[in-house]
């Protein structure tokens, strides 16, 4: 059996994530084109950009379930979607990927699991709990997931992703759908990950005012990153208010500079 | 392949038929309730009703197995669950052996309730040990499930795998022997059923309704049957891929 906690993470200074040149091609179209980027540990690291921009095909690339992918692409110290990685790595696909014929719970029961067959039993059973503590899902644990409201769908799959104590969690529009109350509570729960457990989180959002709750921001267009900052110095070099307004003005500047060509 | 992993997704295929009771009754009731139709069709008939029912009794489990295996798998494939699963320590292997466990499961109590119909209280006779008639019945099942999972990677709907079934299935219904004796057929045909795998599935229930004991040709049949069942399952394994464009 493999071992996966002797797995080489690097030096903990290392970004969890380190990205040169990335390029990804999807049938006749260059979706990411040779990007750069780290995602540092015990942080937030947002990933803004209007739909189709790339967002999800970074992740997948990050996860290492996205094909055809060309230069360099490191998480914690190993190449993209080596096995090591596998049980290391929380991912939440845009789409919520639980099973809907199964609970709550019977879906986490699974995929601990699958994440973790050599703890015992009461090991995983206290996981699984807390992981539905963890998305405040407790009330709602032996409901059928193809019962449960979007939100409550989407948080059973965030709550997969949470089981095993990932040190890399890569979330893709985690809060669609959910109510304000429970938007928050989720970045607070985000915020804690981040500093109580070290771990590195990218989560990607095409609504901007989450961008203000992360420590650092990618922001991107077609396929390339126009700005990499924290959200204060974003606002600060471009004179703006908000991560909406400075968004915007990037992209003009971009916009501007592309028509000059 | 890791034991917790395999069996723990075969409990988990279980668990999903068990909040769909209708699925697992017409999977259960409906090879019993054809078998007793076939029985009053042939009404007194018995010598026709005894070969084309140990036939059906072979062919029902790789139909059903197949069409929920087809469906199960897109349904993981269009879900986005194959996706998270694949990004974890999953072995491939793991997942296949999960559902050949669980379909296999299911397949036997089929097997049992159709068998038990046919021979209690249909009169079938069968020179051989019934419980013969169950090992082939359980190779059937996997081959069809098998089957499914192969198909079900060149399916982009529910509409196309449902398709696959009269593709895949029903020209080896037509060649296997149930409607001519194979080798009365013309000889390219004769040679195409030779090469399919659920002819000797047909041809192994032909055996055990024959003779008294377990014959090599029995032996061969359901090798082959299990080989190919082997065969299929490996390259169903190899069309689930980690990285998907």
């Amino acid at each position: 059996m493999m071992n996966y906690d002797s797995a080489p993470s690097g030096p903990p200074d290392d970004p969890a994530v380190h990205a040169r040149g990335l390029t990804v091609v999807r049938g006749p179209r260059t979706v990411l084109r040779g990007i750069d980027f780290d995602v540092p540990r015990g942080q937030i690291t947002g990933l803004l950009g209007p739909s189709g921009c790339g967002k999800s095909t970074l992740m997948r690339a990050t996860v290492g379930t996205q094909a055809k992918v060309t230069g360099t692409l490191q998480v914690l110290g190993l190449p993209a979607g080596s096995p090591a990685l596998r049980s290391r790595i929380g991912y939440v696909t845009q789409d919520p990927s639980v099973y809907l014929d199964l609970t709550a719970r019977q879906n986490l029961d699974y995929f601990a699991a699958v994440l973790l067959p050599h703890a015992s039993r009461a090991d995983r059973h206290a996981q699984v709990t807390a992981a539905l503590a963890d998305v405040d899902l407790e009330d709602h644990a032996d409901a059928l997931a193809g019962n449960l409201s979007g939100g409550q769908v989407s948080r059973v799959s965030l709550a997969v992703a949470l089981l095993g104590t990932p040190d890399v969690l890569v979330l893709d529009e985690p809060t669609v759908g959910l109510d304000p109350v429970l938007r928050r509570d989720l970045w607070d729960l985000f915020h804690r990950i981040a500093t109580e457990r070290g771990a590195a989180l990218l989560i990607s959002s095409h609504v901007m005012d989450e961008a203000e709750r992360c420590e650092r921001l990618l922001l991107m267009r077609e396929g390339r990153i126009i700005a990499d900052d924290a959200p204060d110095a974003l606002r600060e070099r471009t004179g703006t208010g908000t991560v909406e307004e400075a968004f915007l003005k990037i992209v003009d500047a971009e916009k501007a500079k592309e028509a000059l060509r | 392949m890791n034991a917790t992993r395999t069996l723990s997704t075969a409990a988990r295929v279980l668990r999903q038929l068990r909040h769909d009771p209708r699925t697992v009754a017409l999977m259960l009731l409906v090879p019993c309730i054809l078998l007793a139709l076939l029985y009053w069709v042939f009404d007194g008939k018995q010598q026709q009703f005894n070969s084309l029912g140990a036939s059906l009794l072979g062919i029902f489990p790789l139909i059903t197995m197949f069409l929920v295996t087809s469906i199960a798998t897109l349904r993981e494939r269009t879900s986005g669950t194959l996706e998270r699963l694949l990004a974890m320590p999953l072995g491939k292997g793991d997942l296949i052996g999960g559902y050949a466990l669980a379909f296999g499961l299911l397949a036997i109590v089929q097997a049992v309730l159709a068998t038990a119909l046919a021979v209690w209280f249909l009169d079938l006779e069968v020179a051989g040990s019934p419980w013969l008639l169950l090992v082939v019945a359980l190779l059937d099942a996997l081959l069809g499930t098998a089957l499914g999972l192969f198909v079900s990677a060149f399916a982009s709907s529910e509409f196309q795998a449902v398709q696959f079934m009269p593709a895949v299935v029903l020209p080896q219904l037509l060649l296997c022997g149930l409607f001519a004796p194979r080798e009365t057929m013309q000889p390219v045909l004769y040679a195409i059923s030779n090469v399919l795998p659920m002819s000797y599935a047909v041809d192994a229930m032909g055996e055990v309704l024959t003779h008294p004991t377990i014959t090599t040709t029995f032996i061969r049949d359901a090798s082959i049957v299990a080989g190919a069942a082997a065969l299929v399952l490996t390259l169903g394994a190899a069309t689930l891929r980690r990285r998907t464009a």
